[in-house]
C-alpha cells in the first residue's frame, strides 16, 4: 500500500507536469482523438497531451511493455486513471481498439497479430470497428450470416455488418463471420480481422434519431482476408466474441462515470433550472426523482469499486455481470431527469434561443436510448444473469 | 476501506449460519410465536450467542467485548435476519452498547459495559412518540429536580422495552418540541416506580412496547453525555443502528430470494419449471442486480462506523433508503412467486414478508432516509 502511495505522488507530479491545461477541460466530441490513417489531432495541445501518454506507456497502462504498454498491475492502472480525473484530464486516445479488441487480442491473438496491431492500437496508428450485428442478427446474435469461404490460402467474405461505429473513418474491423453452417449455430463462428481498404468492402452512414450518424452498415462483396487474420481457431470465435462483450460492457457500465465529459450534471441542472425554498427543491417530484438517480450512482459507483476489489483480491461475485445492465439504464434515467429539469429549454434541437449545453443534453438523450440496445440489450443482460448467476432452466432455443 | 470481507470476518459468517442453522432456525421463531413466548426471545439462545461473543461484538477488549468492529456485527447481523433469530442484539449489543460507547462517562462504561458484554445486561432505546420516525420530535419531559430528573411522558415502538433490564430514554428538558436542541438521554431502571409497559405484538412476532413515564425519577449518574446535548449522541447512534438493521435486512432478503429462485426451479407448470419463463426470470435478474448494488452500499456503510464516521449520516441513510426498498421487493416477489402457497401460513416466506415490513419502519422509513439523502446533498 505504501508502494502505492509513492506511485501515486509519482504520478501526480508527472501528470501536473506534463498534461497542458487545455487538456484538463471538459470534453466536446469533436475535441476527442481517435487516431487512424484517416485521424487528425483536433488541437497542437491534443498531440502533445497524447504523444506524452504514449511515451511514458499510459494509454494502456496494464498492457505489456513489450507491446507498447506500461506492463502495471491494475491497482497502479487504476491510480492513473483516478489521478487523471482528479485533475479532469482528458482521454488522450480514444478507440475500440484499445477498450475492446486489443484486451481480447492479447487473450486470444498469436504473437504476430500481437505484435502487429497492439503497438499500432496504442500508438493511435490504427482505428477499429467492430462487425458483430447484422441486419438479420440483433439480440440473436449467434444467428448471424456473414459468411467467410475457405478458399484454401485466403477467405472470401460475403454478407454486411450494421452499427459498425464509424466505420467509414476505421482502418480495420474485427468481424464475426459464419464458416460452418452445418452445425450448432455458436460452433461455425470464427472471429476474423480485415483491413478497411481491401476492395469489395463500402459503408453506409444510419442516421439516428439524435440527428448524428455515427453508426453504419458495411458491406462485403467478395473481400478476400488472408489467413493469418483469424484470431483463435476456425468455427471457434464465439469464444473470442464472448471475452470481447465483457470488455465492451464494462467499458459501456462505466461510460457515466468516466472521463470528463462536457455534459450537465443532474445536481447543476436542479440549480440552475428550478426553484429552491429554503434550500430545498420545491418540485416535491423532480425532488424525488433527482435523490432517487443520485442515491443509485452512488450505490453503482461503490460497487464499481467493490468489483475492483474483488477482482484483486481473487473473490468471485456476480456483481460484474449486472454493471452493464445497471449502468446504462442509469444514463438513460439521468437523460430523462435532466429533460424534466429543465423543462422546455430541455427540448431546443437547435439554433438560437438555447445553449450549447441545452442543445447537446437533447441530443444525449436521444443518443441515451441506444446504451441499453447496443452491447447486448438489457433483456439480454437480465437473460444473462438468469442463465450464469441464478441458473435457472433455459426453455429451448429455436 | 476494502469492501470484501477478510479471512477473520468470513470465518465469523461460516460460524454465525452453522450457530443460527442448529439453534435458531426459522422453526424456532414460529414456536416463540405460536406459544405466545411472554421474553419474545430465547433466553438460552441468547446465552450462547453472548457465549460467542456476540452480545460484545463492537466492544473494545477493555470491557471484554471482541472488538471486531462493526463489520463483524453487520455479519452476525445479516445471518440472523436470514433465519429471523429473535434475540437482544439489535436493541442491545448494536444500539444501547453504541450508546453507551458513545455518549457514557468512565464510570458508565466500566459499571455497565461488562455486563453488556457478558450478555447479562440488555438495553432499549425508548425514542419514538408517534407512528413515523421522527427522532427529534420528542414531548417527554426531563425536569431537573434536586441533582436528578423527573420523567414524564410516553414512547412507543420501543423494542425490547418490554424485556430489556434498562432503557435509554429520549427526553426533552427545553421548551420547542420539534427540535435536536435540548434533547436529554437517560438510563432508567425498567423496574423504577411510575414506569409502566405495555408489549405489543407486531406483524413480526418480535418484541416491541410501549412505555408511559409518570413522575419518574432517576439520579444525576442515569444521565447518558450532556444535559441538552443528546443529540450528538443520538444521531450518530441512530447511524449505527440504521446500519447494523440494513444487515439484518440484507440477510432477510437474501433468505427470502434465494429460497424463491429454488422454487422457480422446483415447481412445475404447463410441464416446464416456472423459472424457465422469461417473466419471472427478467423480475429475478432484477432484484439480483439490486442486490449487489445493495451489497456494496452495505459493506461501505458498516465500514464508515468505523473508518471513516464523518461520511456515516449519508451512508446510513442511503443504506437504509436502499435495504428498505430491495427487502420490500423481495419479499413481495417471494410470496407473488411462490403463488397461493406464499400466502398460507405453513409456508416459512410469509415470516420474512412480515419481519421486512416492521425493520422498514425502524430507525426510518425509505421516505425519510431519502429525504436526509437529499438535504445532505444540499437541495
Amino acid at each position: 500500500m505504501q508502494d502505492l502511495d509513492e506511485f501515486r505522488q509519482e504520478v501526480r507530479q508527472w501528470l501536473e507536469a506534463n498534461c497542458p491545461p487545455s487538456q484538463r477541460q471538459p470534453i466536446t466530441p469533436p475535441e476527442q482523438y481517435w487516431g487512424g490513417r484517416r485521424g487528425s489531432f483536433p488541437s497542437e495541445d491534443a498531440r502533445i497531451w497524447f504523444e506524452r501518454m504514449r511515451d511514458r506507456g499510459w494509454i494502456a497502462p496494464d498492457w505489456p511493455t513489450r507491446y507498447g504498454g506500461g506492463g502495471l498491475s491494475d491497482r497502479e492502472s487504476r491510480v492513473i486513471k483516478q489521478e487523471m480525473q482528479r485533475i479532469r484530464a482528458r482521454t488522450p486516445l480514444y478507440g475500440i481498439g484499445l477498450w475492446m479488441l486489443g484486451p481480447a487480442l492479447l487473450e486470444y491473438g498469436n504473437e504476430a497479430q500481437k505484435q502487429r496491431h497492439i503497438r499500432a492500437i496504442i500508438n493511435g496508428e490504427s482505428r477499429w470497428a467492430q462487425g458483430y450485428s447484422e441486419p438479420g442478427a440483433g439480440s440473436d446474435l449467434a444467428s448471424l450470416q456473414c459468411r467467410a469461404q475457405d478458399m484454401g490460402d485466403h477467405f472470401l467474405v460475403n454478407g454486411s455488418k450494421i452499427w459498425t461505429t464509424a466505420a467509414d473513418k476505421c482502418d480495420w474491423i474485427f468481424c464475426l463471420v459464419r464458416t460452418n453452417t452445418e452445425v450448432k449455430k455458436q460452433e461455425g463462428i470464427s472471429f476474423l480481422l480485415i483491413d478497411m481498404d481491401d476492395p469489395g468492402i463500402s459503408t453506409t452512414p444510419i442516421a439516428l434519431i439524435s440527428g448524428e450518424s455515427e453508426f453504419c452498415q458495411t458491406f462485403f462483396d467478395n473481400v478476400k482476408v488472408p489467413k493469418e487474420n483469424l484470431v483463435g481457431e476456425l468455427n471457434k470465435g464465439w469464444s473470442v466474441a464472448k471475452a470481447l462483450l465483457v470488455h465492451e460492457r464494462k467499458l459501456m457500465a462505466e461510460m457515466g462515470s468516466d472521463s470528463p465529459r462536457k455534459v450537465v450534471a443532474p445536481n447543476e441542472a436542479a440549480r440552475k433550472y428550478l426553484e429552491f425554498d429554503n434550500g430545498r427543491i420545491t418540485d416535491a417530484q423532480l425532488r424525488s426523482d433527482l435523490v432517487d438517480y443520485n442515491m443509485q450512482m452512488h450505490a453503482i459507483a461503490l460497487t464499481h469499486f467493490r468489483t475492483f476489489e474483488e477482482k484483486a483480491s481473487g473473490v468471485r461475485s456476480a456483481a460484474p455481470l449486472a454493471m452493464k445492465y445497471l449502468g446504462t439504464e442509469a444514463e438513460k434515467t439521468k437523460s430523462e431527469l435532466l429533460l424534466a429539469i429543465m423543462g422546455s429549454r430541455g427540448l431546443g434541437w437547435e439554433g438560437e434561443g438555447f445553449t450549447t449545453e441545452e442543445l447537446d443534453t437533447l441530443r444525449l438523450w436521444a443518443m441515451s436510448k441506444a446504451m441499453t440496445i447496443a452491447g447486448g440489450s438489457s433483456e439480454i443482460q437480465l437473460n444473462v444473469i438468469a442463465k450464469s448467476v441464478l441458473e435457472l432452466p433455459q426453455q429451448a432455443e429455436k | 476501506m476494502p469492501l470484501v470481507l477478510n479471512e477473520e470476518q468470513r470465518l465469523l459468517r461460516d460460524t454465525a449460519r452453522e450457530f443460527l442453522a442448529g439453534n435458531a432456525p426459522v422453526a424456532a421463531m414460529r414456536k416463540l410465536r405460536d406459544e405466545r413466548d411472554a421474553l419474545g426471545y430465547d433466553a438460552l439462545l441468547w446465552r450462547k450467542m453472548a457465549e460467542l461473543g456476540w452480545a460484545s461484538i463492537i466492544l473494545p477488549e477493555a470491557y471484554g467485548g471482541l472488538d471486531f468492529g462493526f463489520l463483524g456485527l453487520g455479519v452476525v447481523m445479516e445471518e440472523c435476519g436470514r433465519t429471523l433469530a429473535a434475540s437482544p442484539l439489535f436493541a442491545s449489543a448494536a444500539v444501547g452498547a453504541s450508546a453507551l460507547l458513545l455518549g457514557g462517562n468512565s464510570e458508565q462504561k466500566a459499571a455497565l459495559l461488562p455486563q453488556i458484554a457478558a450478555g447479562e445486561l440488555t438495553l432499549a432505546l425508548a425514542l419514538e412518540e408517534t407512528h413515523h420516525h421522527r427522532p427529534t420530535h420528542i414531548s417527554t419531559t426531563a425536569v431537573p429536580e434536586g441533582e436528578g430528573f423527573v420523567l414524564n411522558g410516553s414512547k412507543t415502538f420501543v423494542l425490547d422495552g418490554h424485556s430489556a433490564d434498562k432503557l435509554i430514554v429520549v427526553a426533552r428538558s427545553s421548551e420547542d418540541d420539534r427540535n435536536a436542541q435540548g434533547l436529554t438521554l437517560l438510563l432508567v431502571d425498567r423496574q423504577t416506580p411510575g414506569l409502566s409497559c405495555q408489549r405489543t405484538v407486531m406483524a413480526d412476532s418480535r418484541n416491541a412496547a410501549n412505555l408511559r413515564f409518570d413522575n419518574v425519577r432517576v439520579g444525576a449518574d442515569c444521565l447518558v453525555g450532556e444535559a441538552g446535548q443528546g443529540w450528538a449522541i443520538l444521531e450518530p447512534v441512530l447511524d449505527r443502528g440504521r446500519v447494523a438493521l440494513a444487515a439484518e435486512m440484507m440477510g432477510c432478503a437474501l433468505e427470502a430470494f434465494e429460497r424463491t429462485v429454488a422454487y422457480l426451479k422446483q415447481r412445475e407448470q404447463f410441464g416446464v419449471p416456472i423459472g424457465s419463463f422469461q417473466a419471472l426470470q427478467h423480475r429475478a435478474a432484477q432484484m439480483q442486480a439490486d442486490i449487489e448494488l445493495c451489497r456494496s452500499v452495505l459493506l461501505q456503510a458498516l465500514s464508515a462506523v468505523d473508518e471513516t464516521p464523518e461520511q456515516l449520516p449519508m451512508l446510513a441513510s442511503l443504506a437504509k433508503a436502499k435495504l428498505n426498498e430491495l427487502v420490500k421487493r423481495v419479499t413481495n416477489e417471494a410470496v407473488q412467486m411462490h403463488g397461493g402457497i406464499g400466502v398460507t401460513d405453513e409456508m416459512d416466506i410469509g415470516f420474512f414478508l412480515k419481519r421486512a415490513r416492521v425493520t422498514m419502519q425502524v430507525f426510518g422509513d425509505t421516505g425519510f432516509h431519502k429525504d436526509r439523502y437529499a438535504t445532505l446533498c444540499g437541495y
